[in-house]
């Protein structure tokens, strides 16, 4: 099950890495979008990986190990959410880069050939 | 006693506040005002006297960051009361001298505004009892005299000026708080009662020559001593008020006064006696030097007083304590002779419109009354006897004679050196009185027929009866005062001194003769061959300002060029060595420690689960390959990849995640559908480049870098998964959460409770960005090509006009259906959200899950039924609910203040409802409401924004064809 979720992990991050090496402005912000959700994973992962354990208690007593931990899951939710608002800001800036520049590459020109 | 050091400092900086908010022509009142802030100082101050008097302190001490040794510590002895006084007497004088000299159209709030500002400023550096406290008001008042000096903005002189003394004056203030920061490492304490008591262990240090160095360059600067004297002449572009007040009375005085006030902490060392004589040496003679051959009547005074200051630092530098006495007392002579001038040369000018050397000459007649007050302070400024600037320069010759006695050296050096600059005092004193008052009247060639102002020359000619009534009469009007602030430096005991106008015939009485014969003799020399208007001999050719700007463009380019060949200007190669370096940091520790497993028991595989991430990697891998050219698909597929995601969260007991996730999913979907409008076309076909060698070589590599860094994910991840986790911190929150905060989600527990904090931050953030994506927006002008009808419709409309009317497009109102569900569903969705935001505090849910159903709620009602129609039926103002939810979190937070608990702390309590049940009520409730609101505002504001371009381009491009014609029609239409 963990060499899955860390196969997974990785083939997120390296699809993400390739993105974030193109040109094209739109391929860049498909990466980060993939790099985040290897990210979230990653720090979900830190908490151990645990099954029908929610971290949520059914009485004030509670022994180890009977929960997930929830550290990791309350970073990852604040996480998702300003994912979300950081890349509609990167997708609000490409367009803007397209309309001054008149191209979608990242250096703002298209190379030189 | 009560507030009043406190009120010293603060009322100049209330004032500056009031000042601020007058009317721009508002002359009079801002001048009443400053002239009572400055006045009810001064009174303060005089009132602290007796309490200053025989070694007295006042102290008043504020924490501000006890953790850091850093306390606002107000502390008066007798040298910073004499400071004080000087500070703000003369604050007054300016403030009234100013009332006349501003013209009526010159914005006088701005001015008064900056000159209260920076009375404060001086007094707090003055009154400051903690080293780090004075550099602050230090720098303050370098701010301050930045804007005092570009006050004529417009002015280009004004602007080099002001930037140039802000440079060096705030460069100086950096070195001076390295400086301090060093003396506190080595004192253990920033305090001035503990650093002046450690003299000895800071003197013996080994940091003490950089410590020395620092400082000297922080005083060097602002009190402009060679070679950092360029700035002064400079900011003689201020208004005359302006130089009289801040460039020779008080700022320009602040490096001496620091010289002075460290001067039992630092003094009394060779190191001390070179760097500071010569120092001072060099600025008293090139000053001196300098200011005999100035054009400008303002140039003379400032080069006078960069002179005059290399003589007060010469005097510190010298290492004995009659002399610190002598550089105390001379500067305050300094300050009122040299203050007078300044407002004398600003009457001339007032009243001629120059204050050019060349143009001026014979104004005695038609101004009697101003010759008459700038004979005496110029006469002062040249050592007259019976004058005060006179005590002070016997007292700077014997000192010159004293202090070199050991060194043998320099026994000729000193005293000849003093002669000399004496020499040249005289002569310039004599010539600026001579040129401007005296010779054939020039009156006609001038703009205006000076005469004597009335009141504009009062401040002046208090200041010159203050010369004449020191220079008398020394022992008893300045003697007491003098005696408290030595006795504040240099403790109870004090050296033998007299303030007497004869002391018999003496060296130093020989020296003042010699100086005044050989200036007066020098002048006529001058005078006679037409030497006094050309440029300063030999010095002219070193032209500091020049080197300062030409360093300064050196640097400027000097950080492009180095920009240029260190800092990769493509995007894909800064990113490929920030992929770069973050793979090496990564596999480094493997390298050097090796890779092993952990032993900890793993869960056993589950089929269902290889499947979910075969589609996920298949999804991953794919929407990389499709990015380029097919963006839909790999829109879709990224979609993909995001829901395994999100199951897996679902799968290890993570609902909250999986919840958000999926939520967050649907919007970044419509985000991206919405943004694909506006990219431009990109077909396969259309590529040339790709099947190159090159190209080639670049995929590859980015493969292997992308491979490298997936490996090094996967190893990492599977290296901590394999190992037992146990975080005390978790099993905190777990134990804390429900008895503590009365939640059993304990996820949502954190967020909202433990660490409110963090996520007030955080939504923060999220409603920056919302407003800034609707900012841009709203300047944003798409792309032209993408502003035309969507390519697809018009193939539909091209396809129509090809087949004839037998071709049918979709039907109208295809969407009738579809829209009728999502208006159905609005409220149900709505109620959903609701129901995730009041329980999140026990079950999944929450806040943020909420705030996302609701804002995917709203945009489906917009995707189906079209803005037009949604927005003139329903108005949803998100920068309100932004608003709204930062301010219900915020005050949530706040709360806890009522019952006396810092911010964010939850207040809870139990009612019992009759009949009902039992209701538990939480701040905690409130501040879940907050984000709630707060993500359905941004979440809506982003996509409903990007959604209007749809509507502002067509019409644009209506409006612009419409021009284009209308514009042909004219044309056409009278030929």
């Amino acid at each position: 099950m963990e060499l899955v979720y860390s196969i997974a992990i990785g083939v997120l991050t390296a699809s993400g890495v390739w993105l974030l090496l193109r040109p094209r402005t739109f391929q860049v912000l498909m990466g980060l979008a993939l790099l985040s959700y290897a990210t979230n994973l990653f720090i979900f992962g830190m908490g151990r990986l645990s099954k029908d354990m929610p971290p949520i208690l059914q009485q004030a007593a509670t022994a180890a190990g009977v929960h997930a931990d929830p550290v990791p899951q309350a970073l990852v939710l604040t996480a998702i959410v300003i994912g979300f608002a950081t890349t509609a800001l990167f997708l609000v800036v490409i367009l803007a880069l397209r309309a001054l520049t008149g191209t979608d590459h990242v250096d703002g020109r298209e190379p030189d050939t | 006693m009560l507030m009043r050091l406190e009120l010293i400092v603060l009322l100049p900086f209330l004032g500056s506040l009031c000042a601020a908010f007058f009317p721009s022509n508002a002359r009079n009142a801002e001048a009443w005002l400053s002239g009572i802030v400055t006045v009810l100082c001064a009174g303060l101050v005089a009132s602290l006297y007796p309490d200053v008097v025989a070694g007295g302190v006042v102290r008043v001490h504020l924490e501000w960051l006890p953790q850091l040794g850093v306390d606002f510590y107000l502390r008066m002895d007798g040298y910073a009361w004499l400071f004080a006084m000087l500070v703000t007497f003369m604050g007054a004088l300016v403030v009234l001298y100013a009332r006349y000299y501003m013209a009526p159209t010159d914005p006088v709030p701005r001015f008064f505004s900056f000159l209260m500002a920076f009375m404060g400023a001086m007094l707090g550096t003055v009154l400051s009892g903690n080293l780090i406290q004075l550099v602050v008001f230090w720098e303050l008042t370098s701010l301050t005299s930045f804007m005092l000096i570009a006050y004529w903005y417009h002015r280009r002189d004004a602007r080099r000026g002001a930037r140039m003394a802000s440079i060096v004056t705030v460069g100086g203030g950096l070195a001076l708080l390295a400086g301090v920061l060093m003396i506190g490492e080595i004192v253990g304490s920033y305090d001035l009662d503990d650093v002046l008591e450690a003299g000895d262990a800071i003197r013996a240090h080994a940091w003490y020559v950089p410590v020395l160095v620092l400082v000297l360059l922080g005083a060097f600067t602002k009190s402009a001593q060679f070679p950092f004297h360029f700035w002064l002449p400079q900011a003689m572009a201020a208004p005359t008020p302006v130089s009289a007040y801040l460039h020779s009375a008080t700022m320009v005085k602040a490096g001496v006064f620091l010289l002075a006030r460290l001067w039992p902490a630092l003094a009394g060392t060779d190191e001390w006696f070179w760097l500071v004589c010569s120092a001072g040496a060099a600025s008293l003679l090139i000053g001196s030097f300098s200011a005999t051959f100035q054009r400008d009547m303002k140039g003379v005074l400032a080069y006078s007083t960069m002179a005059h200051l290399g003589l007060i630092t010469l005097l510190l530098g010298m290492n004995t304590e009659l002399a610190l006495i002598a550089a105390v007392f001379h500067m305050m002579n300094h300050a009122t002779f040299k203050a007078s001038l300044f407002m004398a040369t600003g009457v001339v000018d007032h009243e001629t419109g120059t204050r050019d050397l060349k143009r001026l000459s014979g104004l005695r007649h038609a101004m009697p009354l101003t010759t008459m007050v700038a004979i005496v302070a110029a006469g002062a400024m040249a050592g007259v006897p019976l004058l005060n600037g006179f005590l002070s320069k016997e007292m700077f010759f014997e000192e010159s004679i004293v202090a070199a006695s050991d060194a043998s050296g320099l026994r000729i050096v000193l005293p000849t050196v003093a002669t000399i600059a004496g020499i040249f005092s005289v002569a310039y004193s004599l010539r600026f009185i001579h040129e401007v008052f005296f010779g054939p009247p020039t009156i006609d060639d001038l703009h205006r027929r000076p005469h004597d102002p009335g009141r504009m020359l009062l401040p002046s000619a208090l200041l010159v009866g203050a010369c004449l009534l020191v220079g008398v009469l020394p022992a008893r009007t300045v003697g007491p005062l003098l005696e408290t602030a030595a006795v504040s430096i240099l403790g109870p005991v004090l050296p033998e001194y007299q303030l007497a106008v004869w002391h018999g015939f003496t060296i130093p009485l020989l020296m003042s003769f010699v100086a005044l014969a050989g200036g007066i003799a020098l002048y006529l020399i001058l005078y006679w061959r037409k030497r006094t208007l050309v440029p300063t001999p030999l010095l002219s050719r070193f032209n500091s300002r020049r080197i300062f700007d030409m360093v300064n463009v050196a640097v400027t380019r000097g950080a492009g060029r180095l920009a240029r060949h260190i800092y990769p200007r493509r995007l894909q190669t800064q990113l490929l060595v920030i992929v770069g370096f973050a793979i090496a940091a990564g596999y480094l520790p493997i390298l050097a420690a090796g890779y092993t497993l952990g032993t900890a028991p793993l869960m056993t595989l589950d089929p269902l689960f290889l499947l979910l991430w075969g589609a996920g990697a298949a999804c991953a891998i794919g929407t990389a390959y499709q990015a380029k050219f097919h963006r839909l698909a790999a829109l879709i597929m990224l979609g993909g990849a995001g829901l395994v995601t999100c199951l897996t969260f679902a799968w290890f007991s993570a609902p909250d995640l999986a919840l958000t996730q999926l939520a967050v999913e649907v919007v970044t979907t419509v985000l991206f559908l919405l943004g694909l409008r506006w990219m431009p076309r990109r077909l396969e076909l259309d590529a040339p480049r790709r099947r190159t060698l090159e190209a080639r070589a670049r995929r590859t590599r980015d493969v292997l870098f992308a491979a490298a860094a997936g490996i090094g994910v996967t190893l990492l991840t599977l290296a901590v998964l394999t190992r037992p986790g146990a975080s005390t911190l978790s099993q905190f929150f777990l134990a804390n959460a429900l008895e503590e905060a009365g939640g059993r989600n304990v996820v949502n527990v954190i967020l909202v409770d433990f660490r409110g904090f963090d996520t007030l931050g955080e939504i923060t953030v999220v409603g920056i960005v919302a407003i800034t994506v609707y900012a841009l927006l709203r300047r944003f002008r798409p792309a032209p090509e993408s502003m035309d009808v969507p390519r697809a419709q018009r193939e539909d409309a091209a396809r129509a006009a090809l087949v004839g009317p037998s071709f049918e497009p979709l039907p109208r109102g295809y969407m009738r259906v579809p829209a009728v569900f999502v208006r159905l569903l609005f409220p149900m969705a709505g109620l959903v959200s609701l129901y995730f935001l009041l329980r999140g505090h026990n079950a999944p849910g929450g806040g943020f899950v909420g705030g996302l159903v609701m804002a995917t709620a709203i945009i489906v009602q917009y995707m189906v039924n079209g803005t037009i129609w949604i927005e003139s039926r329903l108005r949803i103002h998100p920068l309100v609910l932004i608003t709204l939810g930062l301010l219900a979190a915020g005050l949530a937070g706040a709360a806890a203040w009522l019952t006396a608990q810092p911010f964010l702390t939850a207040l809870a309590a139990d009612w019992h409802v009759p009949l009902l049940a039992d209701l538990h009520v939480s701040s905690v409730l409130v501040f879940d409401l907050g984000v709630y609101l707060l993500v359905i505002g941004a979440t809506v504001l982003m996509l409903v924004a990007l959604a209007h371009q749809t509507l502002r381009s067509p019409r644009r491009t209506l409006v612009r064809g419409d021009v284009e014609q209308a514009r042909l029609q004219s044309e056409g239409a009278p030929g």
